[in-house]
């Protein structure tokens, strides 16, 4: 898996400083906080954590949008955590980024062919190639016919066709991994299915990388392989999508599937075992592991006291808690 | 009352629950229409919809964004926006006629008093510069309904109720928690004691472990104080934990009105079966569907059935636009159910 490797993160860490009158130094937001994990070329990867948790930041320092503090970052065998321009251009022209929000997302006063021709242009990608290519994309984002397409505005688009001109864009420079900030949070639950599976079906066309970020456990776990499960900007639980559905092993883990309601007419009578409490400051996290003052299952003396390393219970089941020691 | 109920001949009142009980329905609605103006047409929010709901029941009105769950609960509650085109039917709570009674009277002995709501995304509209505990209260104090200490004591009372610790009423909004300021606004929901509360979105902008434990408080309310719910929301496996019955819209109109334990296990109409096939699962193993295509504009909906052209189960039939047929316990706008 090793020589797989697309995309590999080091125990990064990106603090953003807080500042008094714009110069006192009054402490850091710790908003990824010793991350570390590899992704293969052709898997799909989910980050689920809450809002606030850090999953957005720890995109951002991906892209090269926020600057790590510490740690390293290396794409396709190439360090990227120096933020140098050449790095970065040649980073954004082999990521994708499907943002949350489409209609937010998309030049209100730019047609569809305009927004798709945008990356082609800044790339220096030739000329005589655009209109094919805007054409190839739009096909494979199923946005057919693509003549009714090409001069349209977003605003004339449903939200699920805004979408997939996000991720025509996204696309179109062929890049080698695709990283969707909660792709469908926005759109209806009808359609949603649709868009997931329309990632998946390029993901597989073309061996690409996908990284999911969500809060939405339930409607991504079939499209991707494996699950890190981040609290209070740490990875605490990084397994195969079917081990962490049916054996969670970090108390958060756990509690988040409690916590979300399958369509059941029993539900009425039914209450959730949910830890009391709401996650902590980024900016005074507590002592030891951040899901202590909630966690059912504390160790006294050592899950407040000691920040747990990472153990393997199993084989590439990754978990940051003390009970897995 | 019951002449009231009989005089209506048209086969679209969702007279599900006529029997159920002797006092008559909670909430009868009877062929509301909802109408605003817009610069291109008028847009049909909400179309001819009738349904009842019995005291004690809870009811989750779900559908995707756009079509007419916020409208229908604005109607029911009469906050309109000044775009309003048309706005008729009959809403009746606890036999009263509510369209029939003056804006003062409506303000004064209903909205708040006996229908309260919690609008989408709520927690945001505290007032920064009030303390939460004051604008809890606020409803009570209005027209002198309760004196100043009362009227704090009942929103310490209300406080509890919902999981506010009682340290929070003497607090401004900045201070709590997204959570907690939901909570609060809940609590300004139940403070008048009314007897229907009208909840759109309550948790859609909360985390998934507060949206669960907010979802445990309003079950113990439910449960312990007897309060009817009325629970907008898309998002319908969160709806099955509060709902007793399940109204689906489509497109501006009613399409099934049914009981939560054959909703949530198998709905009649296409619409209500392609949206459940499309809710992904946790526990059960399904992969989930979709439907294609997207609902129709408001402005100019199609003739016959809204859903024909995306439904699986069309015939030459659906080109006419089908009435609420009856069927077993449910209403269901489909003309697969029509009967005899």
């Amino acid at each position: 898996m090793e020589d797989n490797t697309l995309l590999a993160v080091k125990d990064l860490r990106t603090w953003f400083e807080l500042k008094r009158w714009g110069f006192i130094h009054a402490g850091f937001v710790r908003a990824v906080d010793g991350v570390t994990f590899q992704i293969a070329l052709g898997e799909a990867v989910t980050i689920v954590g809450e809002s606030g948790s850090g999953k957005t930041t720890l995109l951002r320092t991906i892209l090269g949008l926020a600057q790590p503090t510490s740690g390293e970052i290396t794409f396709d065998g190439r360090r990227m955590d120096g933020q140098k321009a050449q790095d970065l251009v040649w980073l954004r022209s082999h990521v994708g980024f499907v943002q949350q929000d489409p209609y937010g997302a998309l030049a209100p006063f730019m047609t569809v062919s305009r927004i798709l021709k945008e990356p082609l242009a800044i790339n220096k990608v030739d000329e005589s190639e655009h209109e094919q290519r805007i054409r190839a994309v739009m096909d494979e984002v199923r946005l057919i016919p693509v003549e009714d397409f090409l001069n349209k505005y977003p605003h004339m688009l449903s939200g699920g066709q805004q979408q997939r001109v996000v991720i025509a864009r996204a696309m179109i420079l062929r890049p080698k991994l695709i990283v969707a900030d909660e792709p469908v949070s926005m759109l209806d639950a009808s359609v949603r299915v649709e868009v997931l599976e329309l990632i998946r079906r390029i993901q597989k066309a073309h061996n690409l990388s996908v990284i999911y970020i969500t809060h939405d456990l339930s409607s991504v776990r079939y499209f991707s392989e494996r699950v890190f499960v981040m609290y209070a900007a740490k990875l605490v639980e990084k397994t195969d999508v079917g081990q962490v559905v049916q054996n969670p092993l970090h108390p958060y883990t756990q509690a988040l599937l409690n916590a979300i309601p399958d369509p059941d007419p029993e539900n009425v009578t039914r209450f959730r075992d949910i830890p009391p409490g709401e996650p902590p400051s980024l900016i005074t996290p507590p002592t030891g592991c951040h899901f202590h003052p909630r966690c059912p299952r504390i160790i006294r003396g050592v899950c407040d006291v000691e920040d747990p390393p990472e153990f393997e219970p199993a084989p590439g089941h990754f978990v940051e808690c003390w009970l897995y020691k | 009352m019951t002449g009231d109920m009989n005089s209506q001949t048209k086969p679209v009142t969702g007279n599900i629950a006529d029997s159920a009980t002797r006092d008559g329905p909670l909430l009868k609605v009877e062929n509301v229409c909802l109408y605003f103006h817009a610069s291109n047409g008028v847009v049909r929010a909400v179309e001819d919809v009738s349904f009842e709901l019995n005291r004690g029941r809870s009811l989750a009105i779900i559908g995707e964004s756009g079509c007419g769950k916020t409208s229908l609960a604005r109607a029911l509650l009469r906050l309109l926006p000044r775009n309003v085109e048309t706005y008729t039917g009959r809403v009746f709570l606890d036999g009263t006629d509510l369209m029939k009674l003056s804006e003062e009277r409506f303000r004064r002995n209903v909205r708040w008093v006996k229908i309260s709501m919690v609008s989408q995304a709520a927690m945001n509209s505290l007032n920064p510069v009030l303390k939460v505990g004051d604008q809890v209260a606020e409803p009570l104090l209005l027209d002198h309904r309760l004196d100043k200490r009362k009227a704090l004591e009942r929103a310490r009372e209300v406080f509890r109720i919902v999981g506010v610790p009682a340290a929070f009423l003497d607090r401004y909004a900045f201070e709590l928690s997204g959570g907690m300021r939901q909570r609060a606004i809940i609590a300004m929901a139940l403070v008048a004691n009314p007897t229907l509360v009208i909840l759109d979105e309550p948790t859609s902008a909360l985390d998934v472990l507060t949206q669960a434990n907010i979802m445990n408080a309003l079950k113990k309310i439910k449960q312990e104080l007897g309060l009817n719910f009325i629970l907008i929301t898309h998002d319908i496996a969160t709806s099955s934990e509060l709902a007793d019955e399940v109204l689906c819209m489509y497109a501006g109109q009613l399409v099934e009105y049914n009981k939560a334990e054959q909703f949530y296990r198998e709905p009649f109409h296409p619409y209500a079966q392609k949206l459940m096939a499309s809710v992904p699962t946790l526990r059960i193993h399904k992969k989930p569907d979709f439907i294609a295509g997207h609902p129709p504009s408001l402005l100019n909906p199609p003739e016959g059935c809204r859903f024909a052209a995306r439904c699986p189960k069309r015939f030459e039939r659906c080109q006419e636009e089908p009435a609420l047929f009856a069927y077993r316990d449910a209403a269901v706008k489909c003309w697969l159910y029509q009967q005899g």
